[in-house]
């Protein structure tokens, strides 16, 4: 018993650590979306738990090979423990739960993110990908461009399409992506609540000009948006 | 010149070659007459490479037997005369000898597509084109993909042939003639994987998605051809797996007394039978519309490019598992010797293999999650692919379990067992935030899934085989890897590893797309990218000692006893190396495989060479 109170302990302290850590280490990039606010509170949740079940591992594989080590002349064996059916049913069950709860809360957050604004009208955007360019369409405003400009705060549903290969859609500050795949036409919805520059990526392999798929994203306060559209051809 | 002729792969060769250009010959005069061009690449060289590995086996013998029994001519073989290094070289039947060829051919194949990453690392690991042009990035990163998965499964079958008829106590597998034909038609594979390169690499990555691979350059169709070619030598090779662990088994040698390597096997040769063939036929689609044109994917005709994912994505799942249950196994066989205690929960660690494997079949969609398919497949697949942790958990705990209150020897074997506990582990925890949906549309297609994938396949297969070389080494050779050497290998790699990959977590949640030759300077991803080249490097340096390890105790290594580290499996309980034949006669199983610590268990009665293992029973 005395050796399982200090390894309570031990995890104890190195997973508060680690969560501590992991909680206050800013591990992901500027959050730039509502959707984007979302995702880092389900990445936070997924960390500190990580960081529990890392340290409940880490602990006890170092604590036994460094008590549990043999000593130079004994050649003996261990106890014969062959099992225990109740801590065996708690290591079932707990993950168990654990990987449930997740699920559901990952099921929410999912329908938070993919769900349509009902206060404001969206702003829709017709994106098409081609090996290698960017190209948005505003069909609201009856503008086409190749950079992507939205007013700050109001949502947007993004419609996408590939006109030749599979590509990607990707702002890292608004977290979530989407595939623009040819022949079909897949939807994202972001609502972006942070003015600046961004650059849009492409995530999925397209082929030799792949690594270089960027578009500018310029996020601005509405007016701004809209002297934006006027100046644009139509 | 007579001894080089006689040695089968030389015959095979020279018949492989000549009805390769044969079979291109045929190909281009039935264009010419058809009025096409006389020269396509793509149909010409296809013919000629399937043509040209039915010659190779052809010639190296691989259908004389079955070809002798179909002309009512059976006949005894006799090689036992012939010297021992000669049997590497051609049709051996040996189950032993399938298995060192299937692990040296994946040590080859790991040492290219290692170098191949190496040369990617080096141009990424600061932010502009330096070394290569972004075409070279695309078809190095590539096939560094496709062939250590090759590898790998050329190394899992290695294993799981030296280990399972010895663990089991057979003499044999159950079709000794079919697991050489399942050996045999790979070196064609990795031979179509190393024509890719110079034929123009591919840009597709291992994952091979149209439309992208329906136009890629001609090295794509080397690569589908030779992945066929792996996917049959898995297919025939898990027929047999299963047949021998069910039909083979010593008397008393009940389910639940095999060595938990053996249930790994047996979960991963199910994985293979049944899946196999879903990759097979999607790369075959992809070859029939590149070759014939005809349309299953071609978007502007009518094809669908999402059902070429779910197919590929169907088997190249349920392959993670493949890759990494025999490692998971071998961790499981290692533990209990080293810390002189039995398996923790045995049956659960038995059977949490099927779970693995039953549960991985159905989470192929939670590589989707971006691509668009439908919303409601969505959560289905995060909810299947989260229950997979649970198994797997109690696998980790059952180990954990293991090495408390052992007498832990921290021999090299063990040291690189703990490490593949580690990595596993990371693997296993990185891959929750994947499987959840909103996460992985962050970090889906970025150096994070590169990391986590790296950490199971190092954690799973790496780790675990060295740990296997290390602990098995004296069985096979009769001598010891030097230790010393062993552990400076163990120490330089587990440090390289997490150097390389611990930075990539970060790179991917902040920005760092999956196969870039390229990435913005202003993004800030230069640092961590040097970091990760440094490791890759040390992770080459550690190779390097390992092959050295290898090569020079393969020559003058300290003589191994026939078991050195007391285990109480059966392959230790005959010399080192094994008899030709394994047992004189079937050992008789009288208790559990890992029977440490109470005094007089033994796992199995084998008699001594030439005799009986129970006279009169
Ligand atoms: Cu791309
Ligand atoms: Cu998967």
């Amino acid at each position: 018993m005395k050796h399982v109170s200090i390894l309570a302990l031990l995890i104890a302290l190195v997973s508060t650590g680690l969560v501590v850590v992991f909680q206050n280490a800013h591990l992901t990039p500027t959050v730039a979306a509502t959707q984007a606010l979302a995702v880092d509170d389900l990445f936070k949740l997924e960390f500190s738990i990580a960081a529990v079940i890392l340290s409940i591992c880490l602990v006890t594989l170092v604590y036994s090979i460094i008590v549990f080590r043999r000593r130079a002349d004994d050649e003996g064996d261990g106890p014969p423990i062959h099992g225990h059916t109740f801590l065996e049913a708690i290591w079932t069950l707990i993950p168990l739960a654990i990987v449930v709860a997740l699920a559901i809360y990952g099921a929410l957050v999912l329908a938070d993110i993919t769900r349509a604004a009902s206060s404001q009208p969206e702003l829709e955007v017709k994106v098409s990908a081609s090996q290698w360019s960017w190209r948005f369409e505003y069909p609201q405003y009856g503008i086409a461009t190749s950079q992507l400009e939205l007013p700050v705060n109001g949502p947007v549903v993004f419609k996408l399409h590939g006109t030749d290969v599979i590509h990607s859609f990707w702002v890292p500050e608004w977290r979530i992506k989407m595939d623009a795949v040819p022949g079909m036409e897949t939807v994202l919805r972001i609502t972006p609540t942070k003015v600046g520059k961004y650059k849009l990526l492409c995530a999925e392999l397209c082929g030799l000009g792949h690594a270089f798929m960027e578009a500018p994203v310029a996020v601005v306060e509405e007016a701004d948006f809209l002297n934006w559209v006027k100046a644009q051809p139509k | 010149m007579t001894i080089l002729f006689s040695l089968g792969i030389v015959r095979g060769i020279i018949w492989g070659l000549a009805s390769g250009g044969v079979a291109a010959g045929i190909v281009m005069a039935i264009r010419s007459g058809l009025g096409l061009p006389m020269w396509s690449p793509g149909p010409v060289t296809g013919v000629a490479a399937l043509v040209g590995t039915l010659g190779f086996l052809t010639g190296l013998g691989a259908f004389n037997y079955w070809l002798e029994w179909a002309l009512g001519r059976q006949k005894e073989e006799h090689h036992a005369d012939q010297p021992r290094w000669r049997r590497y070289f051609g049709f051996d039947t040996n189950h032993k000898t399938i298995a060192i060829q299937y692990m040296v051919t994946s040590f080859l194949v790991i040492v290219v597509a290692g170098i191949y990453q190496l040369i990617d690392r080096l141009e990424v690991s600061a932010p502009g084109m330096q070394y290569i042009s972004p075409g070279t990035y695309n078809s190095l990163m590539s096939l560094h993909g496709i062939m250590m998965l090759g590898a790998v499964l050329l190394g899992v079958s290695g294993m799981i042939n030296y280990l399972v008829p010895l663990m089991i106590g057979a003499r044999d597998m159950a079709f000794p003639h079919l697991n050489a034909l399942s050996y045999w038609v790979t070196p064609p594979a990795v031979l179509l994987l190393l024509v890719s390169l110079p034929a123009g690499g591919f840009d597709t990555g291992w994952t091979a998605y149209p439309p992208l691979s329906a136009r890629a350059p001609l090295g794509m169709q080397f690569m589908l051809l030779a992945f066929y070619l792996v996917g049959w030598s898995s297919i025939l090779g898990s027929i047999n797996f299963l047949t021998t662990i069910f039909k083979m088994r010593a008397p008393g040698m009940g389910l639940f007394r095999m060595p938990i390597f053996v249930w790994t096997a047996l979960s991963t040769a199910i994985l293979q039978l049944i899946f196999t063939q879903f990759i097979a036929m999607a790369f075959l689609m992809v070859l029939l519309e590149r070759l014939l044109g005809l349309v299953f994917f071609a978007p502007d005709k009518g094809g669908n490019v999402i059902l070429f994912q779910h197919l590929f994505w169907f088997y190249s799942h349920p392959a993670v598992y493949i890759f990494v249950l025999p490692g998971l196994g071998v961790i499981s066989e290692v533990l209990p010797v080293f810390a002189r205690k039995p398996l923790f929960g045995y049956a659960a660690v038995a059977l949490s293999s099927l779970g693995i494997a039953g549960g991985g079949a159905v989470v192929w969609g939670h590589h989707m999650f971006a691509a668009g398919i439908e919303d409601v497949l969505r959560v289905p697949f995060m909810i299947t692919t989260l229950l997979v942790a649970v198994p797997t958990g109690v696998k980790i705990f059952s180990w954990l379990a293991t090495l408390w209150m052992g007498k832990i020897r921290l021999d090299t074997p063990l040291l690189f067992a703990l490490t593949a506990i580690v990595v596993f582990l990371v693997g296993g925890i990185t891959g929750v935030p994947n499987g959840i949906v909103p996460t992985d549309l962050h970090i889906h297609d970025t150096y994070w899934v590169v990391a986590h994938f790296h950490h199971t396949l190092f954690g799973g297969f790496v780790f675990p085989t060295m740990a296997a070389v290390y602990f098995w080494f004296p069985k096979l050779t009769g001598r010891f890897l030097n230790e010393r050497v062993g552990k400076l290998h163990w120490a330089v790699m587990t440090v390289g590893f997490f150097i390389t990959y611990l930075p990539m977590f970060w790179l991917g949640l902040n920005g760092m797309r999956r196969r870039i030759a390229d990435y913005d300077p202003t993004l800030g991803l230069g640092p961590m990218n040097m970091v990760a080249t440094i490791g890759g490097f040390l992770i080459a340096l550690a190779m390097l000692l390992f092959f050295i390890n290898l090569v020079v105790s393969l020559w003058r290594g300290a003589p191994a006893p026939a078991n050195p580290w007391r285990s109480q499996t059966l392959e230790w309980q005959l010399s080192s190396p094994p008899p030709d034949e394994n047992f004189s006669a079937p050992p008789r199983v009288v208790g559990p495989p890992y029977g440490y610590g109470t005094p007089g268990s033994i796992h199995a009665v084998v008699a001594p060479a030439g005799g009986t293992a129970n006279k009169g029973a």
